[in-house]
């Protein structure tokens, strides 16, 4: 699978990660190379093999529909690189 | 106290406990030890007055006849484990800053058995590399030089860090986390003991998630027996992680029989790959001849899927950590770049925040979740999956437990395989298999290289049998007598 460099950008876009236009060829190459490799799985015979979705056969537990481990807001803000009384803060996303 | 950091775990336990020393001179001597493998670049944070300040608390038990499991025991913590107060980076520019108001499940456990904390260690960013040189930190070195040599090597990863701090004596044991390799691989390269549990044995719960159908914790010390009593400590059902395995944890220490007369060792015929030294397969042979010696059988085994573990893996762990990465968006904690929108502000703090290998796999997990190709990638990975699962469940009705390599090579130069991300993913050929299965494994130290590094040798386990996993490697610990020394960072 060779990626080129309009699929590498849309992928960067869809990731959020801007990927400046002089790198997106070398880019394309490398991330073509670890697909080409990755290829090779095309090899298996996966008909009527079921997905593996957990390693352990295991049933999820159930619990009590309570509203535990809510943290203090003071914790949850305490990390953010902005705030303002209390809140989080974004670029401005409405006109 | 020199040689006190030279104790090991179990050593050092039954000397706190017997009042042969107090758990301040030996946090203060594992704190010297600390500085003085400061050239390694192992630690990211030291976090000295803690420790003193918990080995005080621990001497303050231990007076009083009071002192838990692991009681004045000083640690390293690998980096992606977060720690109330205490800078939590997983080595990422994209965490600058962070200090968790919470502690991670398993160091929790870790502090509530009495263990004193002496840094985080290095590590690749996100956990993703098999170098420890993909650390915003900087590269950790391996304190092992090939005979004659002094050009560095790597520690191996991703908790390299955490290997290269306990094969320096800097701390008595460490936590690790392991995705597909990250224990076994660095614990092979540093000449020191790590497993990887089962999955679902220790809660991921404060973990920085890499790919979490994968991220397990486990230990990192210099025995086995150290391994097994600091596991012991580390596992346990925990309801904050819904895939925290709620089974009852046996006394590993205790699984130390030394007896496997009449245990079934299976050897995969697979594991002998294409570019495997000559050395491997020797000390393979070894350790085949070392069991049988101490009266298990061998029996021949065949995982056929094991060569499509590598790219199935690196289509899973990519998509999960695309997934989980997309957390950091500069808005709740971290780095933050500015821009003129919202989505402009995004992607410059992760173009900024993230290592080119971290931007590799969360663009190729991007990928391979896209609409158009998750049949193709995805789910057919995830097929994949269930075979390689399905070769350790036919192995196991022959077999009680396998014995391969850990790594196809011992230790290379740190600047090796770093432009071809393939060659760096080969390391984990040996190790990735037993993670995609959710299989405990250990790796431990059999023998040197012919450049004199450290060779190590891989068991796997069946699902929550860590007990039969340790006791073999017990007795394979016994016969090896592994006590090389590295030469680097090392306090005498």
């Amino acid at each position: 699978m060779s990626l080129d460099k309009a699929t590498v950008a849309k992928i960067a876009r869809l990731a959020r990660i801007k990927v400046p236009d002089d790198d997106l060829a070398a880019l394309a190459g490398e991330l073509s190379n670890i697909l080409d490799w990755i290829e090779q799985l095309n090899e298996v015979d996966t008909r009527d093999v079921p997905p593996m979705t957990h390693v352990a056969a295991m049933k999820l537990k159930w619990r009590q529909d309570e509203v535990t481990g809510a943290a203090p807001r003071d914790d949850v803000i305490a990390n953010a690189p902005e705030e303002r009384d209390g809140f989080f803060t974004v670029p401005k996303v409405l006109e | 106290m020199a040689g006190l950091a030279d104790l090991t775990l179990a050593e050092a336990r039954d000397g706190l406990r017997n009042k042969d020393f107090s758990a301040l001179e030996l946090a203060e001597a594992e704190i010297t030890a600390v500085e003085a493998a400061r050239g390694l670049n192992a630690f990211i944070t030291e976090t000295p007055e803690r420790a003193l300040a918990q080995a005080q608390r621990s001497d303050a038990r231990l007076a009083k006849g009071e002192g838990l499991a692991l009681d004045g025991l000083p640690l390293a913590i690998k980096d992606l484990f977060c720690t109330e107060g205490t800078l939590t980076t997983a080595a990422s520019h994209i965490l600058d800053g962070f200090t968790p108001r919470y502690e991670s499940t398993v160091t929790a456990k870790l502090w509530a058995a009495g263990a004193v904390m002496l840094g985080k260690t290095n590590l690749d960013e996100f956990a993703m590399g098999s170098s420890s040189t993909q650390s915003h930190y900087g590269p950790v070195e391996n304190p092992w030089r090939q005979a004659g040599e002094d050009r560095p090597l790597v520690p191996g990863g991703s908790s390299g860090g955490s290997a290269a701090a306990v094969a320096a004596r800097a701390g008595l044991g460490a936590t690790g986390t392991d995705t597909g390799g990250s224990i076994r691989q660095p614990a092979s390269f540093c000449g020191v003991v790590g497993m990887k549990p089962t999955y679902g044995r220790c809660s991921r719960f404060g973990i920085v998630a890499f790919a979490s159908s994968l991220d397990q914790a486990g230990p990192f010390a210099r025995t086995v027996r150290d391994c097994a009593i600091l596991l012991g400590a580390m596992a346990g059902y925990d309801p904050r992680d819904s895939t925290s395995a709620d089974v009852e944890v046996p006394d590993f220490e205790a699984a130390l029989s030394g007896d496997v007369r009449g245990l079934k060792v299976g050897i995969p015929d697979e594991y002998r790959v294409d570019g495997m030294g000559g050395e491997i397969e020797k000390l393979w042979r070894q350790g085949i001849d070392w069991l049988e010696g101490a009266g298990a059988e061998t029996v021949e085994i065949s995982l056929p899927h094991t060569r499509y573990a590598l790219p199935c893996y690196y289509i899973l762990a990519p998509a999960e950590a695309s997934a989980n990465l997309a957390r950091y968006d500069g808005v709740r904690y971290g780095l933050r770049v500015p821009g003129d929108s919202i989505d402009e502000m995004y992607e410059n703090t992760r173009a900024e925040g993230f290592g080119q290998e971290v931007k590799r796999r969360v663009l190729i997990g991007t990928y391979v979740l896209s609409a158009g190709y998750y049949d193709a990638y995805y789910l057919k990975a995830q097929r994949v999956r269930t075979l390689i699962s399905r070769d350790f469940t036919e192995a196991f009705e022959k077999a009680d437990v396998i014995l391969t390599p850990t790594t196809p090579s011992a230790a290379f130069a740190v600047g090796e395989k770093m432009d071809d991300p393939i060659a760096m993913y080969l390391n984990d050929v040996f190790t990735v298999p037993a993670s995609l299965a959710g299989l405990p494994g250990i790796s431990l130290p059999a023998g040197l290289s012919d450049a004199g590094l450290p060779l190590g040798l891989q068991l796997i386990g069946r699902a929550f049998d860590e007990e039969t996993v340790l006791r073999t490697a017990g007795v394979l610990e016994d016969a090896a007598a592994f006590d090389a020394r590295p030469g680097r960072g090392v306090g005498e």
